[in-house]
């Protein structure tokens, strides 16, 4: 009974998450080749042991090498880590004043500002980055509005920039970032606030002093759920980048659906995936800390 | 306990209050949390707010430490109106009931806070902060965070953290409410100690009447935002004003009757000097001369609408006998310490546990009734035995367990009589 | 006693207006007669017409919802399973690495899911189709269900389960009568937030999707890279609209409940 229980969801996520991963790594280090499927070598089965021999003979890292070559690539990356440091770094400002506040809403309030901020979630993340394509568009709502009020003279071009990528990530991710602030923050007692003041620092001393080391964790917290994510951000560079925003998740994507070339797209998905695990971890060593700050 | 003697600065006229509290309300909307309270407090005092929860004693300390304002009044501190001065201005310091201790400094730093924000050196910092530790025993815990000491020790950081400054005035806010009996017990002494060895005006609040008695020089009972007495601890106990008082502090067993001027006093014997002794206004103890000064102009209000009494105050020449009617077919109370002019009038007569003789044989005292022992509370030191009298009335008596449990002289449903002296206790106007 | 200070209410404001005025400008805009999105032609219904009279969108729309139900309801069985082994089960063989299975899909990126996935449906040679899709979102949904269920079962006292196994139940028996009943609110929200995840997904399903199943999000996606589309505004107001319509009713619910216990509580205090 018990074994069956474990052997369920433990077998279900080794064949689709584990296998598959496995997959792409094999990939990785093949060649490319027009066949079906696009790659050499593969394993027959039928053929046993020295087929299998033959096949890790055929790997190689040749992949990598060309990723390293191509500077396509490693631009790529490059970009897609000061996107989404830059873009987490607006998310944070953007956020702050807002968990503030809501954590200093009268007690009647915190409900209903805690629901219309997760209520984005539901909303599907495609139409909230849909909607900005309208807005930001050269004849779009932004323009007329900055164009009525005689801010500017000649209309912007900002969707199709990375200045769309910024907008349409922080919008996407401020839920991201509010959410453990503002859980910090309500967790935090207002006497220690008032201990602050009663010890002669004013507000704004207070705040650097106390609130803002306080909610270190979830502003830590905040900003790996936004960064973490955005680094391999598919659908926000393809509706609202240009050709010049890049972006690697995009990259890998067209590698595979357009280029059709799977061993590279493979190599960029494990390139991907190890440049994540630094804030991965940092991040879990995080939650751990302040799990254990709880304690 | 601090010896009246030595230090009373309340009776002395010239004596300049480091705090007045004018006819300071405080509202919040509808609700009135401080109403129309006038209040002097003195330095080098240790002034205790008691009350129940939801009485304004936390509001009215914090208007003293500047997180709320009145809303009309003034209070000033040390001569100087304190309206427009904000919290981290006041030469005021506060001790919070959550302590409020901030978690991500060590307990150092959480003691040299207030001084950093001063902006002093970090020389004078590190020996004030030395000195600190020192004077509440914490050496050995200066380089760990908050959550890594135990909860006294987290209470003796918020002291010091409060003390650090040197603050004219300290508030503290139910300081010892998270700490258990015994630890709270030391604690008390601790406080008082350290509150004499650095000289500071303390003022504490407190919903313990146990702890009030113990730390403070004077108690102010409060109660739906308005004091009801502030006094000493032991005149408080002995002397309460009114039943509120009286019900708060301590047991207490209340005989609300009529009563009625006996003409004269006939007090048996080894009672007479008690009221001879009411001319000369001893201060403490059963002393009736003070009583009558307290309770005349309280009088004045409660007998107009009572029973006019008829008498008139002014006739009489010393404090008079009365007898008090408190139920019906029962003996009267008799009282030898009353006020003037109480003929007549509604009162309430009130007599602490401890200061009722219980005995198998009719007591030679002025007050003796017989009843039946329905319950006993056996506590260790003493034991309170629950008396049911004839008219339904319970009385709790206590007595002190000078012999073994087992040579106990009376048990459940024993006939026992009980009785007081004609100075025992206290008869209250409201 | 906490009031709005000026500073709170503003950041308060142009935050929700940020978070909102563009879903509220595409609602708005959905009604605009005219085909050229940014100039507003008067009110009209015309898209909303046009959008049932499209087929490929009610397809789509069919095998999205579909899909959705499948893989959540199988992802809330298997997460609630996960979640019940990660909390309950102790030490097993490989829990290490369990663990690390179970939160990782929730950082992944969906570009590697998808890839990963449809690299192993070519090898195994499954037709590219609903089935893969459904395969698909239940794996990384599971993750997000087990997550949701087992941090209720961590709050969750378990001398309740023992009490009911000391009263006679097996194991089994425990967890469907005194377990289930409790944690029930976390699993219909994993249920939830699976379908709502599925509904969602662009990315794996366009790795996993075949021709022979185009979900919702992949056709809007496919549509909206050409530009801003009248009838995709009438679509995007309709599944908003779902969305907050849902989680009204939602709220409602569980304010309900909650003031029925409130008043359980009052009674039970009173008594």
């Amino acid at each position: 009974m018990r074994r069956l229980l474990i052997a369920i969801p433990y077998l279900w996520l080794l064949a689709l998450f584990l296998v598959p991963f496995l997959i792409v790594l094999k990939i990785s280090l093949s060649d490319t080749a027009l066949a079906i499927p696009p790659y050499t070598p593969t394993i027959d089965l039928s053929e046993g042991w020295a087929s299998f021999r033959a096949f890790l003979t055929g790997l190689d890292f040749e992949n990598f090498v060309w990723l390293t070559e191509d500077d396509l690539y490693w631009k790529a990356y490059l970009s897609s880590l000061w996107i989404a440091a830059s873009s987490t770094a607006i998310t944070l400002v953007v956020g702050y004043p807002i968990a503030y506040a809501m954590a200093r809403s009268p007690d009647e309030w915190r409900a209903t500002l805690l629901m219309l901020v997760i209520l984005p979630f539901w909303t599907s993340f495609l139409i909230r980055v849909y909607a900005w394509m309208g807005i930001l568009a050269q004849e779009g709502l932004l323009n007329q509005l900055l164009l009525w009020t005689g801010i500017i003279s000649e209309p912007l071009t900002i969707l199709n920039t990375n200045t769309a990528v910024y907008i349409g990530i922080v919008y996407t991710y401020l839920p991201f970032m509010i959410l453990p602030i503002y859980a910090a923050l309500e967790r935090m007692d207002d006497s220690l606030i008032e201990a602050a003041t009663d010890l002669g620092c004013s507000r704004m001393s207070a705040f650097w002093l106390v609130t803002i080391p306080l909610s270190k964790n979830g502003i830590i917290a905040g900003c790996f759920l936004v960064f973490i994510p955005v680094i391999g951000e598919f659908v926000i560079p393809s509706l609202l980048g240009g050709s010049g925003t890049l972006m690697i998740g995009k990259v890998l994507w067209e590698e595979f659906f357009n280029n059709r070339d799977w061993p590279v797209a493979s190599a960029v998905a494990v390139i991907l995936l190890l440049i994540l695990i630094v804030p991965i971890i940092l991040f879990q060593r995080n939650e751990q800390r302040a799990r254990e700050m709880d304690e | 306990m601090v010896n009246a003697a030595e230090f009373e600065p309340w009776s002395d006229p010239d004596a300049v209050p480091l705090i007045r509290f004018q006819n300071v309300t405080k509202r919040f909307g509808e609700f009135t949390a401080i109403d129309d309270l006038t209040i002097d407090i003195y330095e080098q005092e240790f002034f205790a707010l008691l009350g129940p929860s939801g009485c304004g004693k936390t509001t009215l300390m914090r208007m003293l430490a500047g997180f709320e304002a009145p809303t009309s009044g003034t209070i000033t501190l040390g001569g100087e109106d304190m309206a427009n001065r904000p919290a981290n201005k006041r030469p005021v310091n506060m001790m919070f009931q959550s302590y409020a201790l901030f978690p991500h400094l060590t307990v150092r730093d959480n003691i040299a806070f207030g001084l950093k924000r001063e902006g002093r050196d970090a020389a004078f910092i590190a020996a004030r902060v030395d000195e600190m530790l020192k004077l509440t025993r914490l050496e050995r815990f200066g380089a760990r965070k908050p959550h890594q000491i135990s909860g006294g020790q987290r209470q003796r950081v918020a002291l010091a953290r409060s003390l650090a400054k040197a603050p004219k005035l300290l508030l503290l806010d139910e300081p010892l409410g998270a700490l258990d009996k015994k630890l709270r017990q030391d604690t008390q002494f601790e406080l008082m100690e350290i509150q004499e060895t650095t000289g500071t005006t303390f003022v504490i609040v407190t919903h313990d009447q146990e702890e009030a008695m113990t730390v403070a020089s004077r108690v102010a009972v409060m109660n739906e935002g308005r004091i009801e007495q502030v006094d000493t601890p032991d005149r408080i106990y002995e002397l309460p004003n009114s039943t509120y008082v009286a019900d708060f502090i301590g047991e207490i067993n209340l005989f609300p009757g009529t009563a009625r001027r006996t003409d004269p006093p006939a007090p048996p014997d080894g009672t007479a000097p008690a009221a001879a002794k009411s001319e000369s206004q001893p201060p403490a103890n059963e002393a009736a001369g003070w009583l009558v000064s307290r309770l005349s102009p309280i009088f004045g209000e409660g007998a107009d609408g009572k029973s006019g009494a008829p008498d008139g105050p002014a006739l009489l020449p010393r404090p008079d006998g009365l007898e008090i009617d408190w139920a019906e077919g029962a003996d009267p109370i008799v009282v030898s310490n009353a006020t003037e002019g109480l003929d007549g009038g509604a009162v309430t007569f009130a007599i602490r546990p401890e200061k009722i003789a219980v005995s198998a044989d009719r007591p030679d005292l002025p007050n003796a009734f017989q009843g039946k022992v329905i319950d006993i509370a056996y506590l260790g030191n003493v034991s309170t035995y629950h008396v049911e009298l004839p008219t339904g009335q319970i009385v709790k008596a206590q007595t002190a367990n000078t012999r073994r449990i087992s040579a106990r002289a009376f048990t459940w449903d024993d006939t026992v009589w009980i009785g007081w002296t004609d100075t025992a206790g206290v008869v209250l106007l409201r | 006693m906490k009031r709005f200070t000026w500073f709170n209410a503003t950041s308060l404001t142009l935050g929700f207006a940020f978070l909102y005025l563009p879903m509220v400008i595409l609602v708005i805009y959905s009604f605009n007669a005219s085909k050229l999105v940014t100039v507003w032609a008067g009110f009209s219904t015309r898209w909303y017409g046009e959008l049932m009279q499209n087929e490929a969108f009610l397809d789509a729309a069919w095998v999205t919802i579909k899909v959705a139900v499948m893989s959540s309801t199988i992802a809330t069985v298997l997460g609630t399973m996960a979640a019940y082994l990660l909390v309950r089960a102790g030490r097993f063989t490989g829990r290490t690495l369990f663990t690390g299975m179970i939160y990782a899909p929730l950082v992944m990126p969906e570009v590697i899911t998808g890839l990963s996935l449809l690299l192993l449906f070519i090898g195994i040679g499954l037709d590219r189709g609903v089935l893969t899709i459904v395969l698909a979102h239940t794996t990384f949904s599971m993750c997000y269900v087990s997550v949701v269920v087992s941090s209720r079962l961590t709050s969750f006292d378990r001398s309740l389960e023992e009490a009911a196994l000391d009263l006679g139940c097996t194991p089994f028996q425990a967890f469907r009568l005194v377990t289930l009943p409790i944690i029930a609110p976390a699993v219909i929200s994993g249920w939830l937030l699976a379908f709502t995840l599925s509904l969602d997904d662009l990315v794996i399903a366009s790795f996993t999707s075949g021709p022979a199943a185009t979900t919702l999000p992949i056709k809007i996606f496919s549509a909206v890279r050409l530009g801003v589309s009248p009838e995709i505004n009438a679509l995007s107001t309709l599944m908003i609209a779902v969305v907050t319509v849902g989680v009204i009713i939602a709220s409602l619910v569980s304010k309900r409940a909650a003031v029925a216990r409130a008043r359980d509580d009052a009674a039970a205090a009173r008594a």
